[in-house]
């Protein structure tokens, strides 16, 4: 499935990630690489560098790796997250700014056709207030 | 364009072209590299039917009709193909 862009979803609640997830999963189907991450490690609200770096290895693709974000903290800690990983891979994600849910399912949308990482941002953030 | 084509059809889902339904049409137009359009009315405005948040921003509604065109490679096809992921209720989706 390395033919496209992979999803990670990133919330500061598991439940919220999942069920992003799960509705990817349902709309989409399976063709597109995804993962999510959410809690912090001790289980309750909020977000793990490692785990948001043990997502992006899961829905690793070579075409890149979008990520989708709740809140603050989740897009700082999805930013550090990217800044650990060695410098070819940075350079094949992209943060999201768009909202989590629509998002994952717009982004993940937009990837399963084979799109590039640029049009699956690009398309995730059309979403935007407008 | 010799090989363009263009037909119509109502929508008989019961929440319309929402969210899993443009989902559906949308990957189903990604599927043919012929250039398909949609449109809630014969005038226009054309939308760009490979295009996500577009088709889910049409908000097409139950019994509303649905116009498709298509040109260049497979455009017969595709419009074929989209009327019938419409009349089928847009089932397998």
């Amino acid at each position: 499935m390395s033919g496209n862009v992979g999803i990670v979803i990133v919330s500061h609640s598991p439940d919220v990630a999942k069920g992003a997830a799960d509705m990817v999963k349902q709309m989409v189907g399976d063709g597109v690489p995804l993962a999510w991450c959410g809690g912090d490690p001790g289980g309750g609200i909020g977000t793990s560098v490692e785990n948001i770096m043990a997502a992006i290895d899961r829905a690793w693709s070579d075409r890149g790796v979008a990520i989708l974000f709740d809140l603050g903290g989740a897009e700082t800690n999805s930013q550090m997250a990217v800044e650990m990983l060695p410098p070819e891979k940075q350079a094949k994600i992209v943060i999201c700014n768009a909202p989590v849910v629509e998002g994952a399912v717009i982004a993940a949308t937009e990837a399963w056709g084979g799109s590039s990482l640029e049009d699956v941002k690009r398309t995730a953030e059309e979403l935007s207030p407008q | 364009m010799s090989d363009a084509t263009q037909d119509s059809v109502v929508i008989t889902h019961d929440v319309g072209l929402h969210a899993r339904p443009s989902v559906a049409l949308t990957k189903l137009a990604k599927t043919f590299p012929s250039k398909i359009e949609i449109a809630a009315t014969a005038d226009g405005p054309w939308i760009d039917a490979k295009s996500i948040v577009k088709v889910m921003a049409m908000k097409a509604k139950q019994h509303s009709t649905l116009h498709i065109r298509a040109a260049g490679d497979g455009a017969a096809q595709a419009v074929a193909a989209i009327k019938q992921l419409v009349i089928d209720d847009f089932a397998g989706a």
